[in-house]
């Protein structure tokens, strides 16, 4: 039986990496990841759940006792955010080339410097080609939902990778919500223990992490990206068996009211429900409005978007960091060469907001709908409510 | 006859675990050492090992030397990496995945791995008392890259990041004290070593691996190659730096200080440094500095060792 109630998304998201009985966690606080490390290390306290929490001196020593951890054949799990991924950024790579199926929920926060507690996507935009798989939630039941399948795709033969499920500091990390926790029992028969291919023991010894010369790096670093781009096949797969079994149901990229009307927002992570927002209040002025949430961020839907991108005339692409002097911002950049590459004849239009916890009001959305927000001619990008 | 010393390792495995054709420089005594201490360390030890040399010589993809399950993540870390490893070993044998038996974690780093960029993770690991042995194997600089300095590097010498000149002596400081470091955490067993002296080295791994809590062992290993030395001369060099003074031989059990071989008298300093090239450079007076120094950490050795 599952069971529903009222719970910080944190603690939910500790919750959920107990019902997928994770094994191993190494983590180091950083806000706003702290109630999710907290809780589960008071999950570990109380015998509640069976598992070793590592106290490392840092985030780079998370990241490499995960790796360790994860090789030796033990679910694996952490958390962090901003200063913390970047600390760890160099074994990140290291995980994924290693092809180890490590889960972490990434609490999506602005980066120094200024110092900034408040999130935004800088963090995980400067990690996005780690390769590992990259899921972004919406709410705090897309929270528990994800990382319970995040190992499912992780550990899968086919597969094989880490994946981190991002989720929005404090917006999402530190709101109650109404979640439904599936049963143990469910969680049991949907995810069952890991069974490593290979791991680290003496009765079947295996030398990991060896170096290639140049006549072997390429193929090592091609078979890795074909695994990650393969990998959306076993996610769709992992998604639908998900929502057989417990009803709710997920796609790489999902569609909200984008029936009737040629104009859409792309966007990642909880600022979708402020999107929502405005396009409800869009709609009682008789306006129509599209929104296209990317939830799976890593490996790039292409195909998915495509279909969701076909039949539209407009697009605002909505993101949570700077561009550091790229033409445009990442996101936008990504689907300006999806669209460049398909000859879309497709306006795109792009728009930064909500840095460093600043407020994300849905009237920005109508303005951008309305063509009230007008661009700067030497920017193609608009960062809204800056104050010059 | 048994000879007076030999029941110490006399039930060694003879095992190899280090497979030969290995890409290690002739003479090299880092790669003999990790020989040495494999032996003893046996066959169910799961190693970490840190980028450097000994990586290099070893995995290049799709082959390796090492018999025993063995990683590599990167340069900073293995203490981290090993940390990981003994917490899943365990809790996979207390949720009865894998069977109860006594499988041992070593991570291996040289000294710019230990006591430069790998200090923090060290330290973290020593502190939170996992149950590894940490092998630092000191050739005394960076040699996989190149020769340049660490903080291993003893006073004077020439590397290609402290090269002598008309206002530099070549390395400025002194060598940084790390088997003290890792006294300081109070875990259960430190101790030097050096494989010119294999019976020695033997027994400190065998007390390594059987204390319950986390061990370190500062393997002092000769490079012929960054010492610039012949490499028929490492062994020689190994046992020069025991009798002089400036590497000894010591254990720290239970935060207790033992001489386990004592060179006594010792021999002058300058037998040690002559020959070697990145010495060469070095005035008389530079070598009395470095005398001073020696002998007085040699006597405050001995101090260590006499407190009770
Ligand atoms: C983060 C990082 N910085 C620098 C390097 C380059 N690097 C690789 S090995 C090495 C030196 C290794 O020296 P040491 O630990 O003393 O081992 P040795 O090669 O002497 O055995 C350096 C500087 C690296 N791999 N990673
Ligand atoms: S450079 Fe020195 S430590 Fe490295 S392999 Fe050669 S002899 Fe050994
Ligand atoms: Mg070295």
């Amino acid at each position: 039986m599952s069971i529903k109630k009222g719970i910080e998304v944190s603690i939910a998201a500790s919750i959920a990496a107990k019902l997928a009985r994770v094994e191993v966690i190494a983590a180091y606080p950083i806000t706003p990841q702290t109630h999710i490390v907290e809780h589960l290390s008071e999950l570990v306290a109380n015998g509640e759940l069976e598992a070793i929490y590592i106290n490392v001196e840092s985030e780079h020593s998370a990241m490499s006792a995960c790796c360790g951890a994860s090789a030796a054949g033990a679910r694996t799990f952490t958390s962090t955010s901003a200063q913390g991924l970047e600390l760890m950024h160099e074994i990140l790579f290291i995980a994924s080339g290693m092809r180890l199926p490590i889960v972490m929920a990434t609490v999506n926060r602005a980066l120094s410097s200024p110092l900034s507690i408040w999130g935004d996507h800088s963090d995980i935009m400067a990690a996005r080609d780690t390769g590992w798989i990259m899921l972004f939630c919406e709410n705090g039941q897309e929270v528990v939902d994800s990382i319970i399948m995040a190992f499912k795709i992780a550990e899968h033969r086919n597969v094989l990778l880490p994946v981190m499920v991002n989720l929005d500091g404090f917006s999402l990390s530190h709101v109650i919500e109404p979640i439904e926790f599936p049963s143990q029992k469910d969680v049991d028969s949907f995810l069952p223990p890991y069974k490593p291919l290979y791991s680290l023991h003496p009765d079947r010894p295996v030398t990991m992490g060896a170096y290639g010369m140049p006549e072997i790096y390429t193929e090592a670093k091609y078979a890795q990206e074909m695994a990650l781009i393969n990998s959306k096949d076993t996610i769709i797969g992992v998604m639908k068996e998900f929502g057989d079994k417990f009803g709710r149901h997920y796609k790489p990229v999902e569609t909200h009211n984008t029936e009737n009307t040629d104009f859409a927002f792309i966007c990642l992570g909880s600022t979708n429900e402020n999107i929502a927002t405005a396009i409800d209040e869009l709609k009682s002025y008789g306006k129509e409005a599209g929104l296209i949430k990317l939830r799976l961020f890593r490996p790039f839907p292409k195909d998915e978007l495509l279909s969701a991108l076909k039949d539209k005339k407009r697009i605002a692409v909505i993101e949570r960091a700077m561009p550091a002097g790229a033409a445009n911002g990442p996101l936008y950049n990504e689907i300006a060469s999806l669209i460049y590459n398909n000859r879309l004849d497709i306006t795109l239009e792009n728009y930064i907001v909500g840095l460093g916890g600043r407020d994300v009001h849905p009237e920005y959305f109508i303005d951008i709908f309305d063509k009230k927000i007008t661009f700067k001619t030497d920017k193609n990008y608009t960062v809204i409510g800056v104050r010059e | 006859m048994r000879l007076k010393g030999l029941e110490l390792y006399t039930d060694h495995p003879e095992a190899e675990f280090v497979a030969s054709g290995h890409r290690a420089c002739q003479g090299c005594a880092e790669i003999l050492a990790l020989r040495m201490a494999l032996k003893v360390f046996g066959k169910d030890t799961i190693m970490a090992m840190a980028t450097g040399c000994m990586e290099i010589i070893s995995t290049p993809l799709p082959t390796t030397n090492w018999e025993i399950p063995w990683i590599h993540v990167a340069f900073e870390n293995a203490a981290a990496v090993a940390s990981g490893i003994e917490s899943a070993i365990r809790i996979l044998q207390e949720k009865k995945k894998i069977e109860r038996k006594d499988i041992h974690v070593i991570a291996v780093a040289g000294d710019g791995g230990t006591s430069d960029i790998g200090m923090q993770a060290l330290s973290g690991a020593l502190e939170r008392g996992h149950k590894f042995t940490y092998i630092c194997l000191d050739n005394e600089a960076y040699m996989n890259t190149g020769i340049q300095r660490s903080s291993s590097t003893p006073y004077g010498a020439m590397t290609t990041t402290s090269p002598p000149g008309k206002k530099s002596i070549g390395q400025s400081t002194w060598k940084k004290d790390m088997a003290k470091i890792a006294a300081a955490h109070n875990i259960p067993y430190v101790a030097t070593a050096c494989p010119s002296y294999p019976f020695d080295l033997f027994s400190k791994i065998k007390k390594a691996r059987s204390v319950n809590g986390p061990s370190y062992i500062h393997i002092l290993s000769v490079c012929p190659t960054g010492w610039r030395i012949p490499a028929d001369l490492a062994i020689e060099y190994g046992k020069l730096a025991v009798r002089t003074g400036v590497f000894p031989l010591y254990e720290v059990e239970d935060s207790r200080y033992k001489i386990t071989y004592s060179p006594e008298p010792l021999r002058p300093v300058q037998d040690y440094l002559k020959g070697q090239g990145r010495f060469r450079h070095l005035k008389d007076e530079d070598i009395e500095l470095i005398q001073k120094r020696i002998t007085a950490q040699w006597e405050e050795l001995k101090y260590l060792c006499s407190l009770k």
